[in-house]
């Protein structure tokens, strides 16, 4: 009882990555609150799946095996873990900000009347003080995200409804196995108590699946773009020299938007989330949601038209100019050194 | 052929895509008077969604339904140019401070004084918070079935629909029956643009409360063409219980709010010219970070 809970996404039997860093953040709090660390997965042939999470500390696993539970759908996953959820009273609940958590987040929220707070880039535990009611909260969960337009840092507390709900966007949490033979016990539920025919009103007819073909999180290095490179052939430059590096291309919401480039190369809050030796960034001028997913780089830098954009200020390297003069020179002394 | 009953959810939102720097005031906080209001973008897209339904099946129905101060009639009159029939705006300070959950369950209980709805259509998500979460909360409040992410109608049958889903690695279409709750992604077709007709007829659309501030008298004018009329519900229209309304039924609070300050590191300023650059690759070399 009152234990964290952790919703584990499933594709072709495998936990999704966003789940383990889910399950990493979710043991270190764990510990913190002294309770216990628990995981719902809900999907079909899901033997495998206890030897994936275990590792990452979860005492309880909850299974809801049953073929017509996977793929997702909204109302039997949401039926599954209301339930599940009445039953165990957990105090935080965890869940990716995926396409599969941002659906069935809100649902569960609202059915149980628990607050949600979207794509936190944060979660900490800590007390808080109503002047109002002259009443000491201890042990809350802050769930810190970006908010308006990335201007302001919010910290959101949910007093008095639980679960404590927040949605995370992978890559976020770092994903770490605390001990390879941990042993929680399994837990398999009658899922006949849990969904009724009417959950099953949704027929999927065709579902395809891709693995991103881009490896941008996994890069050593990623030149990102902004709306300040100014349009789609100037992209270019940027693919030109993550091309001779050896990296990845990546982009700011802001171009995505003005359509230089694909939404699977989004970093910062709303999308990737990465950590490379070196990151440049090009044209961003380095607004927070923006730096919420690249401001862990070991060495940054920016090349801008302005001088006083606000990524100069986090910047290893900070060269002011025009990225069309600039990258060809970067790439020209890269091969002249190289050689 | 079957017409439809469409509410459209839109929401008026500050203009954050466009932050400039004089959206910053000297103290650091938000100048929330710099940042224009928008119809937020991929409501747009759920309105054309709508309007598509509207062309295909005569006699289909497209209203927007939006919650936010007096200003947001704005969003009603902006669907009107575009081609719908008309708009409800809900408001009342009981509804200051909501988070998203007291937000769809005062739009849920309009929703419910509106009845009989064939589908209710949302954007994904509103820029201003990208939270994603008001459409399946509404959806759930309703206890209607929700299909997230559409990018398009691929086939509308009396009561039963076939969506395509954009998500986050790939593409699912689904069948199901109506009604139903659907949200919009960016990646749909993009709105159509105002009709010059429709801003003729209904550039002079008002609500009560801005008839009210009107200098001229508007009166005969209005009782001539109801059409005008935009209807305003304030709580009092709605059956609600108001633990549930405003900051009072929000779960979530926010209980601290920092302005961004940034930390700055000890840059070194490199110019563009050749031999600055050059030096810049050695020590990138010399470090390991490439090469």
């Amino acid at each position: 009882m009152n234990n964290l809970f952790v919703y584990c996404e499933i594709e072709d039997g495998q936990v999704a990555e966003v789940s383990l860093e889910l399950l990493t953040k979710g043991r270190t709090l764990a510990n913190e609150l002294k309770c216990k660390l628990e995981a719902i997965a809900i999907g079909h042939k899901l033997d495998d799946v206890e030897k994936q999470v275990m590792p990452y500390g979860v005492d309880t696993l909850y299974l809801a095996d049953d073929k017509r539970f996977y793929p997702y759908q909204t109302l039997p996953h949401t039926s599954i873990v209301v339930k599940l959820f009445e039953e165990q009273k957990p105090q935080i609940a965890f869940m990716g900000a995926s396409s599969i958590g941002r659906d069935l987040g809100p649902r569960v929220s609202s059915a149980l009347h628990s607050g949600l707070t979207a794509d936190c880039t944060s979660l900490i535990i800590g007390e808080h003080y109503d002047k109002k009611a002259d009443k000491n909260y201890e042990n809350l969960l802050y769930q810190i995200r970006p908010a308006f337009g990335g201007n302001i840092i919010a910290t959101i507390i949910n007093p008095d409804c639980r679960p404590q709900m927040a949605t995370v966007r992978e890559g976020v949490m770092r994903k770490e196995i605390v001990d390879p033979k941990y042993k929680g016990k399994v837990v398999n539920l009658d899922v006949s108590k849990y969904v009724s025919d009417e959950d099953f009103v949704v027929e999927i007819i065709e579902r395809h699946m891709e693995k991103s073909k881009l490896n941008i999180k996994g890069s050593p290095i990623v030149v990102a773009g902004g709306y300040g490179v100014g349009s789609s052939e100037n992209f270019k430059l940027l693919h030109d020299l993550a091309e001779v590096l050896g990296g990845e291309v990546g982009a700011s919401r802001a171009a995505v938007d003005a359509g230089y480039a694909e939404h699977e190369r989004q970093i910062g809050q709303t999308g990737l989330t990465v950590r490379p030796k070196l990151y440049i960034a090009c044209g961003i001028s380095g607004q927070i949601q923006h730096r919420a997913g690249m401001e862990q780089s070991a060495q940054i830098i920016a090349i801008n038209t302005d001088p006083e954009a606000p990524i100069n200020s986090i910047a290893d390297y900070v060269i002011t100019g025009d990225i069309a003069n600039i990258i060809p020179k970067m790439i020209k002394y890269y091969k002249k050194n190289t050689k | 052929m079957k017409a439809y009953k469409i509410i459209v959810l839109a929401k008026q939102v500050p203009d954050t895509r466009n932050v400039g720097k004089d959206a910053m005031k000297a103290d650091g906080t938000v100048n929330r008077a710099a940042l224009s209001a928008i119809f937020n973008p991929e409501d747009l897209n759920a309105l054309e969604q709508a309007l598509r339904i509207k062309d295909q099946f005569p006699g289909t129905t497209v209203q927007i339904l939006t919650m936010g101060p007096g200003r947001a009639a704005d969003i009603i009159r902006e669907g009107l140019f575009r081609g719908t029939d008309g708009g409800i705006l809900l408001t009342d300070r009981a509804f200051a401070g909501s988070d998203t959950l007291a937000t769809s369950y005062a739009i849920g209980q309009a929703l419910k004084k509106i009845g009989d709805v064939d589908m209710i259509i949302a954007g994904r998500q509103a820029i201003d918070g990208d939270t994603a979460q008001v459409g399946p909360q509404v959806a759930e409040k309703l206890g209607m079935l929700q299909v997230t992410y559409v990018e398009e109608v691929k086939e509308l049958k009396k009561d039963t629909i076939v969506l395509k889903r954009r998500l986050d690695r790939g593409v699912e279409t689904v069948k199901c029956k109506l009604p139903l709750v659907i949200t919009v992604n960016g990646t749909a077709p993009e709105c159509r643009s105002r009709n010059a007709k429709l801003l003729m007829t209904y550039k002079r659309a008002k609500t009560v409360t801005e008839l009210q501030k009107e200098n001229e008298d508007y009166t005969t004018l209005y009782n001539d063409r109801p059409e005008l009329n935009i209807p305003e519900w304030t709580v009092n229209d709605i059956e609600t219980d108001a633990s549930q309304l405003g900051l009072s039924g929000s779960p979530t609070k926010v209980k601290s709010i920092e302005n961004v300050v940034l930390q700055a590191k000890d840059s070194k300023i490199i110019s563009s010219a050749d031999a600055d650059i050059e030096s810049m690759m050695l020590e990138l070399l010399e470090s390991h970070t490439i090469g």
